[in-house]
């Protein structure tokens, strides 16, 4: 479904040149769920963000469904397989956009017909009633507005979502509900997911196999039964695990 | 507990709205010794409100009202501004959640943090820019002579937190309230933040307020926990005893995280109550022969 082979991003020109992702290689089968994890500036996000066609500054090989990709140029079908929902559900809707716009205008930009019916579908979908439709998103709690987030990646009936730290801004409670919510649609849509997140127990949940990353660099790649039973094999990653175990008093 | 720093009764903080007062604290009443104090709850709880009232920084229409408000036994209910300025800071001091907005984006770090450490220490300028240096190396910053020199915007969010933890750190506060001090960190770096934070309560015996949405972090760190919904405290607890914590909310908070050894296909999710809003609250010295504290 996606392989990534020797990605170089960077920022900036000589001599501020910042290389954010320096030869990162991995591949995600259809319908697998592939993590990425690392501290902030490991370059797990860049990772995302090139893929999506946001970065134009990178090299190597990006392919999507047997089909490689370039710069920043990205075709219609790219964007019908490819989605992609942000960290932060705050910033990420219009603020002056009603739910159903949100929708119906991904909707028409996909090509799509019937968008009353299927604006309907999706808000049921992710999970949202009938009286969300026509809100506004400042009439809307943190998690619903990620929902409505998840309903527009939806909306081009994608196969493939990319996942940006899609809970971090989120209460635990109401995380709960939106993995458990991701976890169905992806069974019944049959998504790939690569999620980017620093919570290695999120990503535990979520996930089949996991990259971490550290300076830019994917350390290691590992399935998450070895995360579970701590069986890393770089001392990076170990130290990664010991940490989020939580605090030990020095 | 140790002697009581900061007494606080039926603190209420309400705002009137066009659908009425909205109280967002209602009636949270506890004492603070020598101590880390967690306080956790969901966004809206009322959590990071309680943090503010106390240094008085709810801003008008809020109101404040308390049966007993006090530092040291002096009451710091609603005090004129520039009494409470006198207090803030030196006195209590608090760390807020996002440093992107805490930080005056238009000056040095380095002057930003000599200006506190002046106006609440009221010592000569050479000594501040010693102690700005040894703050931030305090706070683990690899570089601090460098970061003097930076603007807010210069640093990551990381470092921009461990710039504000020493900043407040700077005077030599009695009390700190930590707002979500270590959520927008790295793990790595929130062992060290956190680290800086237990070496002042254990060797300067300062009580520490720290606000958290992470359970899990709360129940290592802190010890004692008060556990906050809909602007009440519904339940206090041992930190060491959270995991075995009786109150159904925190129970399905607890429940509602994943965890690596326990993997479910389906995380249980929270089913709220409306008597939890106005349950008596739970408390473990209440059961014991002789109830000790609050």
């Amino acid at each position: 479904m996606l392989t990534v082979e020797g990605l170089d991003v960077w920022f900036g020109y000589p001599p501020d040149r910042v290389d954010a992702v320096q030869d990162a290689s991995f591949t995600v089968a259809q319908g697998e769920s592939f993590g990425l994890v690392g501290e902030s500036g490991s370059g797990k996000s860049t990772i995302l963000r090139a893929i999506a066609g946001l970065i134009d500054t990178w090299s190597g090989r990006i392919v999507v469904d047997d089909q490689q990709v370039e710069g920043r140029r990205r075709d219609r079908a790219f964007h019908k397989t490819v989605q992609m929902v942000f960290q932060d559900p705050y910033a990420s809707l219009h603020p002056r956009h009603s739910v159903d716009r949100v929708l119906s205008e991904t909707l028409k930009l996909q090509g799509m017909d019937d968008i009353d019916r299927r604006v309907q579908r999706l808000l049921d979908d992710v999970g949202l009633g009938r009286g969300f439709r026509f809100r506004y998103p400042h009439q809307l709690s943190g998690g619903q507005r990620q929902r409505v987030a998840i309903a527009r990646a939806l909306a081009a009936e994608p196969r493939l979502l990319l996942l940006d730290e899609p809970t971090s801004a989120l209460d635990v409670s109401v995380q709960a509900e939106i993995l458990n919510l991701m976890t169905d649609l992806r069974a019944e849509h049959g998504l790939t997911y690569v999620m980017v997140s620093h919570d290695l127990a999120v990503v535990g949940h979520m996930c089949d196999r996991l990259a971490v990353m550290q300076g830019g660099r994917i350390v290691e790649v590992m399935k998450v039964e070895d995360l579970r039973q701590g069986a890393a094999s770089e001392a990076y990653t170990k130290s990664l695990i010991e940490a989020s175990a939580g605090y030990v008093r020095a | 507990m140790s002697e009581t720093l900061l007494s606080v009764r039926d603190l209420r903080v309400a705002f009137p709205t066009r659908q009425g007062v909205f109280e967002a604290v209602r009636g949270v009443s506890f004492d603070l010794g020598r101590e880390r104090l967690g306080v956790v709850g969901e966004s809206g709880s009322g959590k990071s409100m309680t943090g503010r009232a106390i240094l008085g920084l709810v801003r008008p229409p809020g109101k404040v009202t308390a049966d007993r408000l006090t530092l040291d036994g002096q009451s710091i209910l609603n005090l004129p501004e520039r009494k409470m300025r006198a207090i803030r800071g030196s006195h209590i001091s608090m760390v807020m959640q996002d440093p992107k907005f805490s930080l005056n984006p238009v000056v040095k770090i380095g002057d930003q943090i000599m200006e506190a450490y002046r106006l609440h220490a009221g010592r000569g300028s050479g000594n501040a820019r010693d102690k700005a240096l040894e703050m931030l190396a305090a706070v683990q910053i690899r570089d601090p002579e460098r970061v003097m020199d930076a603007y807010p915007h210069e640093v990551s969010g990381g470092m921009g937190q461990r710039i504000m933890i020493a900043m407040m750190l700077a005077p030599d506060p009695e009390i700190l309230i930590a707002d979500e001090p270590t959520s927008a960190l790295d793990v790595s770096v929130r062992t060290e933040v956190l680290n800086i934070m237990d070496r002042l309560v254990r060797d300067r015996g300062m009580g520490l307020i720290f606000i958290s949405h992470d359970l899990n972090l709360v129940a290592q760190f802190c010890d004692r926990v008060l556990i906050m919904y809909a602007g009440r405290i519904v339940e206090t607890i041992e930190a060491k005893n959270l995991h075995n914590a009786r109150h159904p909310y925190t129970q399905g908070l607890l429940n509602s995280l994943p965890r690596l050894d326990q993997p479910v296909k389906h995380l249980p999710v929270l089913e709220r109550q409306d008597s939890w809003r106005d349950a008596p609250l739970i408390d473990e010295s209440m059961e014991t022969e002789l109830p000790g504290g609050l």
